[in-house]
């Protein structure tokens, strides 16, 4: 059923991107355009395995590379890395708890800006820096930060609705019956 | 809890990656177009969307307003017919003179309409997608503009579909004239990066005389755009580098943050 999940999982990263792209409303409210590629990937990197990883870095970041400016390939990296390094300590992580959640998805909101920054400063871009740019990070971290939780609640119900839901077992035991006899 | 299989799976993306980004600009420009076509499909819906927004909002105006709009622009249309038959008068006298003493006479203006598809993601760029490419005529260096005035520049052109870098962008630089005869370069503003309607008009000379106020048009130098289309209006101007040079800010006279039609210049 994993496949499954992994499908909605690239149908949303896509529907991220063009969202992003198409709609002017944070640009305009807040000066800054919100990603939702870091949130997704917290989410795949802690409950799916590298494939779902791997997939959702390379088409998550050619995609939003391909409506950008970014030279292809220049969002793939970090999202691989944030990925990657969730995945190896995952099982050390609370994944459960929306604290947790919360935290990751704000550290892979501030990491992935700053992961396509380096590339593109190594690379021997010019983009548009300033003092602005402080508040359009701050901008990503904190959305990346709220929208972690509302994936992991929208995916695990989706989750429920398509997969096989096993029978919860009751207590009852038929040889741990107590029988009363005459005494 | 990762094999020796899956480090030379990552390796082998990662090396994937790396030489995807050493593509060239003309290749790799090609490939964000085709990867950027799979978004086509949500293009047509958007689109589709959009007019039934307008549609439904035109039948809720009721008559009496539309018979309003119309003797309006009944109004503006004679008006404009008044000065077009002026322009056209002034127009050949120009050509004529210009015949006299041997000027070129000047070019007139080919522009075809595009709808804007999508704008750059990103926060560090500015860019957008238009519906026109190579099949409607359109190559790279075309200058793209609003009634208003000056947008930007057509960076990579698909078949369908073409990439423009706008004013403000660090990747755009045009040549520019204050209407005081003062000849600067437009660049992104380094002092107000997040407004999307302010730039920078960079290497005037020191001793500057510069107001605000006083509009800026495209100076024609460079081979790109065309001499005398508007850009904008001066804010403010500081001295830069010790005096040595003057920086101003250009309040652009096309409205950035609400572009959804723009014109194509064509060659």
């Amino acid at each position: 059923m994993k496949w499954r999940s992994t499908i909605f999982i690239l149908a949303t990263a896509f529907l991220a991107v063009f969202v992003e792209a198409s709609l002017g409303l944070f640009r305009n409210l807040l000066g800054a355009k919100i990603d939702l590629l870091p949130a997704l990937m917290v989410y795949a990197a802690l409950t799916h395995g590298l494939g779902t990883i791997v997939l959702l870095a390379m088409c998550g970041g050619l995609w939003f590379d391909s409506l950008s400016l970014n030279p292809l390939g220049a969002s793939v990296l970090p999202l691989l890395l944030i990925g990657l390094l969730i995945f190896r300590s995952r099982d050390l992580l609370m994944r459960e708890h929306v604290f947790a959640q919360v935290v990751l998805g704000l550290i892979a909101g501030a990491v992935q800006p700053l992961g396509t920054l380096f590339i593109l400063l190594n690379k021997g871009a010019t983009p548009l820096l300033g003092w602005f740019s402080l508040w359009q990070w701050l901008v990503l971290t904190a959305a990346s930060g709220a929208v972690t939780p509302v994936c992991f609640g929208l995916f695990d119900r989706l989750r429920r609705t398509f997969e096989y839901q096993p029978v919860v077992q009751t207590s009852f035991r038929p040889d741990r019956e107590i029988k009363r006899g005459r005494i | 809890m990762l094999k020796k299989s899956h480090y030379i799976f990552l390796v082998c993306v990662v090396l994937l990656v790396l030489a995807m980004l050493q593509l060239p600009g003309g290749t790799m420009s090609k490939f964000k177009l085709a990867i950027s076509g799979l978004f086509l499909p949500l293009f047509g819906l958007s689109n589709s969307t959009h007019e039934l927004v307008g549609e439904a909002t035109g039948t809720a105006i009721s008559k009496r307003e539309l018979l309003l709009q119309n003797e309006q622009l009944r109004h503006d249309n004679q008006q404009l017919q008044i000065q077009l038959q002026q322009t056209a008068a002034i127009a050949a006298e120009n050509a004529r003179l210009r015949g006299e003493i041997g000027w070129a006479r000047p070019t007139r203006w080919r522009v075809k309409l595009a709808r804007v598809i999508v704008r750059d993601p990103s926060n560090w760029w500015r860019s957008m997608e238009i519906d026109l490419g190579s099949r409607d005529g359109l190559r790279s260096n075309l200058a793209v503009l609003t009634s208003d005035g000056l947008v930007g520049r057509v960076q990579s052109v698909g078949e369908t579909r073409s990439q423009v870098v706008l004013l403000g962008d660090p990747n755009l630089r045009v040549s520019a004239k204050i209407s005081n005869g003062e000849t600067g370069i437009i660049t992104a503003s380094s002092s107000a990066p997040q407004d999307q309607g302010m730039i920078g008009l960079e290497f005037l000379s020191g001793a500057s005389t510069a107001q605000p106020g006083q509009s800026v048009v495209t100076w024609g130098e460079g081979g790109v755009f065309p001499p005398g289309i508007p850009i904008g209006k001066i804010v403010d101007a500081r001295p830069k580098e010790y005096g040595l040079s003057t920086e101003a800010r250009v309040k652009l006279a096309a409205n950035m943050g609400a572009l959804e039609e723009v014109w194509v210049m064509l060659p």
